[in-house]
């Protein structure tokens, strides 16, 4: 080995040294791989500073809410008990992109970390569809530094305790303040004429009016009356009740706006665990390795390498007593390095399964996926056959109607498709949490507000947390609020009232 | 590219107004938790931080989510035996097991446990004053920290200029001058016999002459090369810390235990003991505290049998004050303590003994106390006890007596003893 390219054989770290590291790190990403990232920005931070970053959901400034604090009594509790080691790093999705390192890192750790989070989630951040499409990176940080002066200055004007509830009444709704779907771009031409159009009809309706003789038949005027609101089913609540609720002042909207804002700035995040962890972990272990070839570490620092890696993807089986889940870093690791073994090595197994990517660039094919998936589609795209058996999936049904559970699928050929399927349901938003959407607004009568549970698969509603989501709601919206639900043969039931009825 | 930026030196507690708010939050939860750890602790070791426990429901954020029930399919992996259409029994509700998706089965599973974290000292202190309804002033006064004085304590080698003590470091630079140049002037003094001799030598050897004349030049020059005053010479003024003025105190708890006296006015009576024992320890550096509990007859006794063991009889107050009168005399001699009293009880007192209790405060104890405060924890009215101390308190200011049905009449107790500290 020359010793001339090594960058460290110690395992203190200095900056001169992580500016080496970054500046290898980057270069083999970048030049030999070709990832794409936002400039980094890497901030060196202490445990306490970590505690911190940690209880505002790893956003440098948020605005200022007991729940927060509440979050960092508990990790600071744990982490003074030493039942949780502190994240290495914790790295936000803004432009520049911010990674924290922690001082008590090894050098090790930290080139780890700098090649997991300021090239591994920082390519994922500037690539992925999702992030794309719904957070704006280089505006994050102004909008938190917005976000907290507007909070803090509705405090000094109507009291904390009162932006507090309010807050909180958001907070119970933030997953449900998210636009899923893009609205509607600016008009196009062919959208404009036909509105030119109908405003044409319209004038021309008037003029009939006008003349018209026939009385209007007291049908169609109830009929017309009736008219329902909001016309079509709302999915976005905090936007409907920012827009729509008839009592709140104009800065309580803005905090709904707020609270909605940064429930969508994290709605990508949580559609995208498994492919954003598993992303990085995939990179900073093909980069580590790298280093590794090109004599820029040693033997030790590999050794400690692989040990800290191996920890990151170890998945236990469902009966250890430590179980707790399928880990989204062992998860996603598997599939890109399964995609990139598809590209390279294909059995027939992978050229029956995956045609198209079988024998092709792996570096291409792996951007592709990094780059147009969410973890539902992209598990159901790329969950392969023999990641499925390393990790012995085996599928269990439990319905409310039989008596006992039913293994319906295991890792065999017979079972792939219907593992592969149900595996991409579990992290499917649309069936992990209720569907509830505005309903109708009783507008004309007692202003009430009902919302609708459409049920997936007969799964209820939580019935205590609802009841209590429901009074949140009613602060908000300030009249009656009713939540019903719709099952599978569309047999509406109500399951929630608040104000609750007097019978 | 990449920015390196250091953060480590910024501030830390970016968290605090958070968690302030947490605690002004669950204040009612938390404060319950410190009113049990207060009656579990010692009264001299109220002055420190506490571990809380918040049951978990109380503080749950909630948010629509899917209840048991319905058909879900959950994928988990380390399959060993099962195959398709292997039937299990469902495992029971709750145990987080194999049905339920990983977000239910661990909501469920942490949902009972307690929510635990620890209070600082000022934070459980504040709390702790909040419920006996302490002025704000008070409070400051009893949660600070003991101040400081910087006193001198000898000289160090290292320190700020402003601490140099220039004698002493001119002696050093003087003993080291002497001791560095001692070899130089040795063969300096020997080198001059020298010469003189060869002087008056005939004739006059010159050429040695001019040697040791160079060489005396030059062990001059070297003796002189030694500095004046080196960083090594420099002595400082060393000063430290130390805290304000160690007076003592010895503080008497008097308490009735005949049977009249339940639980409840024991805890009331523990707070009241409490409170002078805070202000005691803020104004005081050494403390003592001498529990005497009493019936029919006053024993001295540990704090845990203070307050803990039952005992029932009759009450004759004066007992307990003549002991007390016995073990001033005896161990707290006025020229070197400052004394406190306080006593509890519930105003019974076997009534010929009254005018007893009175004489004995008179003439052998309110002369040597520094305050004496008393508290009758009763709804009722009072008794010949009560008449008693009335006149005790009308020829001495430092009495105070005060009748007391919850926490909040606990204070006034002390008001004119905080007052008097405060102005």
């Amino acid at each position: 080995m020359s010793s001339s390219s090594l960058i460290t054989d110690s395992s203190e770290w200095t900056f001169p040294m992580l500016d080496r590291f970054n500046e290898v790190i980057g270069g083999i990403a970048a030049e030999q791989f070709g990832l794409d990232t936002y400039p980094n920005q890497i901030e060196i931070i202490t445990a306490e500073q970590m505690l911190d970053a940690y209880s505002s959901v790893g956003m440098p400034l948020g605005y200022k809410h007991w729940s927060y604090g509440k979050q960092f009594v508990l990790n600071e509790k744990n982490y003074r008990r030493g039942q949780m080691g502190l994240a290495y790093e914790i790295v936000i999705n803004s432009d520049p992109c911010i990674a924290y390192l922690m001082e008590e890192n090894t050098a090790m750790m930290q080139a780890l970390v700098i090649a997991h989070a300021a090239y591994g989630h920082n390519s994922f951040f500037k690539g992925n569809y999702l992030f794309r499409t719904w957070t704006s990176a280089d505006a994050i940080i102004d909008y938190l530094l917005f976000a907290r002066n507007y909070v803090t200055e509705c405090e000094e004007r109507h009291g904390e305790a009162e932006v507090e509830l309010f807050l909180d009444s958001c907070h119970a709704l933030m997953n449900y303040g998210v636009d899923r779907y893009k609205h509607p771009a600016p008009l196009s031409l062919s959208e404009e004429k036909q509105r030119q159009h109908e405003r044409e009809d319209y004038l021309q309706s008037q003029i009939n009016e006008l003349w018209r003789t026939i009385p209007i038949k007291p049908v169609e005027a109830a009929a017309e009356r009736a008219k329902r609101f909001p016309s079509e089913p709302q999915e976005n609540l905090l936007y409907f009740i920012e827009k729509n609720a008839p009592l709140l002042e104009p800065w309580q909207r803005e905090l709904v706006r707020i609270v909605r804002k940064l429930g969508q700035y994290f709605y990508p995040q949580r559609q995208t665990q498994v492919m954003n962890e598993g992303h990085a972990t995939f990179w900073h272990y093909t980069l580590m390795n790298r280093l590794y070839d090109e004599n820029y570490v040693n033997d030790s620092f590999m050794i400690e390498f692989l040990q800290s890696h191996t920890s990151v993807i170890q998945q236990l089986p469902f009966d250890h007593p430590y179980y707790s889940g399928i880990n989204p870093y062992a998860l996603g690791f598997a599939i890109f390095t399964d995609i990139k073994r598809i590209c390279e090595t294909p059995t027939d197994e992978d050229r029956y399964w995956f045609p198209d990517i079988a024998g092709q660039d792996w570096i291409k094919t792996l951007d592709f996926a990094m780059r147009n998936f969410k973890d539902e589609s992209f598990i159901a795209q790329f969950l392969s056959p023999k990641v499925m058996r390393d990790f012995k999936l085996f599928a269990v049904l439990d319905d409310e109607v039989q008596d006992e559970l039913e293994i319906t699928a295991i890792h065999d050929d017979a079972g792939y498709r219907k593992l592969r399927l149900a595996l991409a349901d579990q992290y499917n938003l649309g069936s992990r949490e209720p569907n509830i959407q505005v309903w109708n607004v009783a507008y004309r009568k007692d202003r009430s507000l009902t919302l609708r549970h459409t049920r997936y698969h007969c799964r209820p509603l939580h019935p205590e947390t609802t009841q209590e989501v429901l009074k949140h709601l009613h602060r908000l919206w300030g009249f009656t609020v009713r939540m019903e639900a719709v099952d599978e043969n569309g047999k509406v039931e109500l399951v929630g009232e608040c104000p609750s009825a007097r019978r | 590219m990449a920015t390196f930026i250091d953060r480590r030196l910024d501030g830390k507690n970016k968290s605090s107004v958070n968690r302030q708010r947490f605690i002004r939050r669950f204040k009612g939860q938390i404060k319950k938790a410190v009113t049990e750890a207060m009656n579990g602790r010692s009264i001299t070791d109220m002055d420190s931080g506490e571990k809380v426990n918040i049951p978990a429901r109380d503080l749950s954020e909630p948010v629509f989510g899917h209840g048991s029930g319905g058909r879900r399919e959950a994928i988990h992996p380390g399959n060993r035996e099962f195959t398709p259409g292997d039937r299990i029994a469902r495992p029971p509700p709750g145990g987080g097991g194999g049905g339920s998706g990983k977000g239910q089965a661990s909501d469920a599973g942490e949902g009972e446990d307690d929510f635990v974290f620890e209070l600082s000292r000022e934070e459980f202190l504040e709390l702790f004053f909040e419920d006996l309804e302490l002025p704000n002033l008070v409070r400051t006064q009893l949660a600070k920290i003991t101040e400081f004085k910087s006193v001198r304590a000898g000289f160090t080698s290292a320190g700020a200029p402003a601490n140099i003590d220039i004698v002493r470091s001119l002696k050093g630079a003087l003993a080291r001058r002497m001791a560095l140049a001692a070899p130089y002037t040795r063969r300096l003094r020997e080198a001059e016999e020298e010469l003189r001799r060869l002087l008056a030598e005939t004739p006059v050897d010159a050429v040695r002459v001019q040697a040791l004349v160079e060489e005396i030049e030059h062990l001059r020059a070297r003796a002189r090369a030694v500095p004046f005053i080196d960083n090594f010479d420099l002595r400082y003024a060393n000063r430290v810390k130390q805290a304000q003025p160690t007076t003592q105190a010895v503080m008497f708890c008097v308490m009735d235990v005949s049977g009249s006296m339940d639980r409840a006015r024991k805890d009331l009576a523990k707070r009241f003991f409490t409170l002078l024992y805070l202000f005691l320890k803020r104004n005081y550096e050494k403390i003592e505290v001498v529990f005497i509990r009493h019936h029919t007859v006053a024993k001295e006794v540990d704090e845990q049998e203070f307050f803990y063991s039952r005992e029932t009889g009759g009450t004759v107050v004066s007992s307990a004050l003549q002991l007390m009168g016995d073990i001033m005399a005896e161990r707290y001699p006025v020229s070197s303590w400052n004394l406190y009293v306080a006593q509890a009880s519930d105003g019974d007192n076997w009534h010929h003994d009254s005018p007893a209790c009175r004489d004995i405060l008179l003439q052998r104890i309110m002369p040597y106390v520094r305050y004496y405060s008393y508290i009758e924890i009763t709804p009722d009215r009072h008794q010949s006890l009560w008449e008693a101390y009335e006149e005790v308190r009308e020829t001495h200011p430092h009495f105070a007596m005060r009748q007391i049905d919850g926490l909040a009449d606990i204070y006034p107790v002390f008001r004119d003893l905080f007052k008097r500290r405060v102005t």
